[in-house]
């Protein structure tokens, strides 16, 4: 068990191996584990205190300079905070990088304030940005090393607890595919982050019921991997998603967009239901706002039983 | 080369970019005309006496960059960069148009010599700084030279940035407020007072220059002058007249986002001086 933070600080440790990779963050570097990065690369560390914008902003220009910034905060402020010196840099198309630890519900007890459940929404409506969400440390440590070579702007979205290890060391990642991580017919639940774990420990328990369900992990959100979705909603007919988000403008939006347009099929998408989130410990959250195994099961089952 | 016949040439130039500013806002038939007058004479001696620069070069790494944070100022950034030849003289006329590389607000990606996009007020000095950290992590000589206007500092994001400037004593970067005590709603010190920017800068461990910013040797020596303080970065606030040099508009708030009409077009740029 491993937060998806913790493996953004091992790939940024191994990134700085480019002399181009600057770090900044904003006195949060033992949190979102850029802490690594500014030991063994203090020269190259900006610590630019508690000013969001400013670190955003001051990364555009390092990296209109030839440098490849990685921007580090709490994903609340990483990007809402600092949404318009983002915007700048997504349009200039400048290979800058948002991290944004300390996503979802999963930041647990500092409480709505700190809960940024609006980010991907906040992202990946700007045109060319690029938003990916990993669902392990492992893949968090290869989201990372990709982004030191990838063209354009990006967020990253990271968690702050301990998931389950899921992808292997070998498994190829690449940004804009999804992967499948069990395949069944009946239905199939397309996850991202945190909630893949969770959608896996659903598919294993709806075998019981004779439901063979896929499991898709979508570690890229834009651009997102419309033909696997759409093969998918072919296949199975039924789908269910699931993300640690509001409903509206993540990742059950986009599979949504894309299905009514290309191929409808019946969805249900579990997520963070039109709500703020509040203080607990984050899996009292997640049975709070319905994201755990027992909701996604009943929507397959309702959607199977519907059809 | 700071002799009367340099400054001489410099105050031609300067009269063309003003009917430059004339001209393309009113053919845009919308535009910041005022804000663009009051920094003129300031950026013609940054493009054309100052800063290293080759138009036919506009990616040299170690070129100096100029950053308009007060991106309304546009029209008189692209007079500044086609007079300096980065891009033909007569695409000034297509100033907002639309496919035009001449965007409302500067675009970074759209047209050689534009370095940051701008206009949302506040998030150019930040990106200075980021070029300015750049230089120096890179050992190269270049210099960052940024315009903020006096109402833009009202912007927090300003003072985040300013923070950063002399936090990081980045004596590679030179600011230059554009201080013409004007902005949409009226006069800065009314609508809500920026005063004492000097004091607010010198504690925020700048080096403070304060010059008439229409005086060019004034402004040369300034320029100069902020290339050889160390260890600290430089602002030259600017004392400037909105509006200045086309007597029609001058220390009007009411010219900061409006264009002169076509038929006034003509005897405006006949005044301009």
């Amino acid at each position: 068990m491993e937060a998806t933070r913790d493996g953004f600080g091992k790939g940024i440790l191994k990134a700085g191996e480019n002399i181009n990779v600057v770090v900044l963050d904003a006195d949060l570097a033992e949190s979102t584990r850029s802490i690594k990065f500014a030991e063994k690369y203090p020269e190259r560390f900006f610590d630019m205190g508690i000013a969001e914008m400013d670190m955003v902003g001051t990364a555009a220009g390092l990296a209109a300079s030839g440098k490849i910034p990685f921007a580090c905060s709490f994903a609340v402020f990483a990007t809402g905070r600092a949404y318009e010196a983002m915007k700048l840099a997504v349009l200039s198309e400048l290979n800058i990088r948002i991290v944004g630890t300390h996503a979802g519900l999963m930041t647990g007890e500092d409480g709505a304030t700190h809960q940024a459940i609006e980010d991907i929404s906040l992202t990946r409506t700007l045109p060319g940005m690029t938003v990916i969400q990993p669902c392990d440390s492992l893949e968090a440590e290869k989201a990372t090393l990709s982004l030191v070579k990838y063209k354009g702007p990006a967020y990253l979205r990271l968690a702050r607890s301990k998931v389950p290890m899921l992808t292997k060391a070998e498994d190829e990642f690449r940004i804009g595919k999804g992967k499948i991580m069990k395949y069944g017919k009946d239905a199939a639940i397309i996850a991202t982050g945190s909630l893949v774990h969770i959608a896996l420990e659903a598919a294993q328990e709806l075998k019981n019921e004779d439901i063979e369900a896929s499991v898709i992990n979508i570690h890229t959100i834009k651009p997102i991997d419309k033909e696997l979705i759409i093969k998918m909603a072919k296949e199975t007919g039924i789908i269910v998603t699931a993300e640690d988000h509001s409903i509206i403008g993540g990742l059950g939006s986009t599979v949504a967009e894309i299905l009514a347009e290309n191929y409808p099929v019946r969805i249900k998408r579990i997520g963070v239901n039109d709500k703020f989130g509040e203080s607990g410990k984050p899996e009292e959250l997640y049975e709070k706002y319905g994201l755990t195994k027992e909701n996604i099961i009943k929507a397959v089952r309702e959607l199977i039983k519907n059809g | 080369m700071t002799d009367k016949k340099k400054i001489e040439q410099l105050k031609k130039i300067a009269i063309e970019v003003r009917k430059d500013i004339l001209r393309s806002t009113c053919i845009a038939e919308s535009g910041h005309p005022g804000g663009s007058l009051s920094a003129t004479d300031i950026l013609v001696c940054i493009y054309f006496y100052k800063m290293k620069h080759n138009p036919k070069k506009p990616s040299d790494p170690d070129r100096d960059r100029f950053i308009l944070s007060k991106g309304h100022a546009a029209p008189l950034l692209y007079s500044c960069l086609a007079r300096s030849g980065y891009f033909p003289i007569k695409e000034l006329d297509t100033l907002r148009k639309l496919g035009s590389r001449l965007q409302g607000h500067p675009e970074r990606n759209r047209l050689p010599g534009v370095e940051a996009s701008t206009g949302p007020l506040g998030q150019g000095l930040s990106f200075a700084n980021g070029v300015a950290l750049a230089g120096k992590l890179d050992k190269r000589n270049y210099r960052v030279y940024c315009m903020i206007g006096d109402g833009e500092s009202q912007e927090g994001m300003i003072w985040e940035a300013a923070m950063s400037s002399g936090h990081y004593k980045l004596d590679n970067l030179c600011v230059i407020m554009d201080h013409n005590r004007l902005q949409i709603d009226g006069e800065v010190a009314k609508v809500k007072n920026i005063e004492p920017v000097k004091d607010k800068f010198t504690a925020f461990n700048f080096n403070v220059i304060i010059i008439d910013g229409h005086d060019y040797p004034e402004i040369i020596n300034a320029l100069d002058k902020a290339e050889s303080v160390k260890g600290k970065p430089t602002i030259i606030i600017a004392n400037t007249i909105k509006g200045k040099g086309v007597p029609y508009m001058e220390n009007k708030a009411e010219w900061h986002g409006k264009s002169c009409k076509p038929e006034e077009l003509k005897k405006l740029s006949g005044e301009v001086y």
